[in-house]
């Protein structure tokens, strides 16, 4: 078994090779269709290049740090997301409370939890004890206004943006014989055969793209694009299989699953941004929104695999 | 000595609230009428739901023109010793206005005027208060209109604040980090003739206009 340092120096420069061809690529596009700023495609295109930039540097850092860097990074993550996704909810002003306590108990509390591993409590600290006890205190306020929609809305927020984003770093929990210390491939693996699923998409369906899949809820997806960007993504995600305890078809399958569930996700939350009139969750990230809009894959994807992962390989 | 070691945490503690600011609302400015980079001396009159609305503002506003930007404050809650004198006068170089004008010579236009004339911008809220109601925007009293006939010539840039009520509820001591946003709208003049209630209404609703239509609440 290799070294867990090398093999994570030797995918980050993977990655730093793949947006180095990316960036030419963008710099051509440029030079022949885009000199003054005029296409808008391709200036979003090398918006996007920067950023992932950006992100991939981020996440190679935390990656390099272990599991505090993976906690931390994650624990900003869902800060943000959360943010995000509590700004465009109906939470009142008699919700105030809840808010405070989903901010800054409810969140601390569940990555605390996954920092000490404590498997029994994070998997059901927000399903079960902050789905019963959090409405209460907007239940305090004596506000019956909307009431049924603003504690769903605030524990749908919670689930996707700290339950969801905390098994990310949980990952690193896990116990796979032989595969001891590696935890952070495994999330380097989630994220690299989940992103580039999205970013295969979009190539595809810009290329090939012809049957739109559900035009009301997000026009750019077609059939093409999402069968090219979830094939090509599997393939690389089993090429890659060297980061995992998987055999090749294992990969094969576990590419498969994340990369659909990272679909669904990309669905789903879109049809909340049409709901809420927005075509973003923010602006954090330019060229792509803001932090739900880039991590809506991995959210969804990220608790299944931890489930398969520890179901299946974990002792 | 003692001026310079205060200078010098005037601009760390700004450097602090805007960074809590940003932390808490990743707050972001969207500039409808003007060029936020051409440095023109302004009126910005914002609605005022928290004691953080010129916070936002000026968080936003591009890094050279934050320090000629001067909120207008209360003179009783800002002249209080302590924390709250040192980030109103030192750090925001707030211009403070009594607001129990008894016995006080000052006349607040004049104090605001010369304050243009020396170049400096200004942060105004013309509802004159905090809007603790659920209206979306109180009246305007009437000093925005003096001020703009008294400097005809400076721009009155109407600057909507989004959501910055639901972080801080009144009555609520806990913020809690939700998005916000600051649109900034075209330039308003005082019209040669224009009557104050004209051009209370016109720059009220120029404000209202700014808000943006698409919301969770």
């Amino acid at each position: 078994m290799a070294n867990v340092h090398s093999d994570l120096l030797a995918t980050i420069a993977g990655i730093g090779g793949v947006l180095i061809f990316a960036s030419l690529i963008g710099w051509v596009l440029q030079r022949r269709y885009s000199p003054n700023g005029e296409n808008a495609v391709v200036e979003n295109l090398n918006d996007r290049t920067r950023a992932w930039w950006v992100m991939a540097i981020t996440i190679s850092v935390a990656l390099l740090g272990g599991r505090t860097g993976v906690l931390i990074l994650f624990f900003i993550c869902s800060f943000a997301a959360l943010r995000e996704f509590m700004t465009l909810t109906n939470a009142s002003r008699a919700d105030h409370n809840t808010l405070v306590a989903a901010f800054f108990v409810v969140l601390p509390v569940q990555f605390y939890l996954v920092w000490i591993g404590w498997y029994g409590m994070y998997s059901i600290f927000i399903p079960v004890y902050v789905f019963l006890l959090l409405p209460f205190v907007s239940a305090l306020s004596g506000e019956t206004r909307n009431f049924l929609i603003r504690i769903s809305e605030m524990q749908w927020a919670l689930m996707i943006c700290v339950f969801c984003v905390s098994h990310v770093p949980a990952l690193m929990n896990l116990t796979i014989p032989g595969h001891e210390g590696r935890g952070v491939l495994l999330i380097a693996w989630l994220v690299i055969t989940v992103q580039l699923s999205d970013v295969l998409q979009y190539v595809w369906g810009k290329l090939a793209g012809r049957h739109k899949i559900a035009p009301r809820l997000s026009p750019s997806k077609t059939v093409e694009g999402f069968l090219g960007g979830a094939l090509s993504a599997t393939a690389i995600g089993m090429a890659l299989n060297f980061m995992t305890p998987f055999t090749l078809w294992q990969a094969g399958l576990m590419g498969l699953c994340v990369t659909m569930m990272g679909f669904l996700g990309g669905l789903v939350m879109s049809a909340i941004k049409r709901d809420r009139g927005v075509k973003d969750w923010g602006h954090a990230i330019a060229g792509h929104g803001g932090f739900i809009d880039r991590l809506d894959s991995v959210l969804f994807a990220a608790p299944i695999y931890f489930h398969l992962l520890r179901y299946y390989w974990s002792v | 000595m003692g001026s310079r070691v205060r200078a010098v945490a005037a601009d760390l503690a700004g450097w602090g609230i805007t960074a809590f600011a940003r932390l808490l609302t990743a707050v972001q400015p969207v500039w409808q009428g003007f060029d936020p980079a051409v440095p023109q001396q302004r009126i910005y009159f914002a609605n005022h739901v928290s004691h953080g609305d010129f916070v936002l503002i000026w968080t936003v506003l591009p890094k050279s023109q934050r320090r000629r930007t001067r909120p207008v404050a209360g003179a009783d809650y800002w002249r209080k010793p302590g924390i709250r004198q040192f980030v109103g006068s030192d750090v925001f170089n707030s211009l403070l206005i009594e607001r129990n004008r008894d016995g006080v010579e000052d006349d607040p236009i004049a104090q605001m005027a010369s304050a243009l004339d020396e170049g400096a911008s200004l942060i105004i809220f013309p509802e004159g208060t905090r809007n603790l109601t659920d209206a979306e925007l109180l009246e305007f009293r009437s000093g925005i209109y003096r001020l703009a006939r008294a400097r005809p010539e400076v721009d009155v840039v109407p600057v909507w604040i989004d959501n910055l009520n639901r972080v801080l509820p009144k009555g609520s001591f806990v913020p809690v980090p939700l998005m916000c946003k600051v649109v900034f709208g075209a330039p308003l003049h005082v019209g040669e003739d224009e009557e104050k209630g004209a051009f209370l209404t016109r720059a009220r609703s120029a404000l209202l206009a700014l808000k943006p239509k698409t919301e969770g609440a």
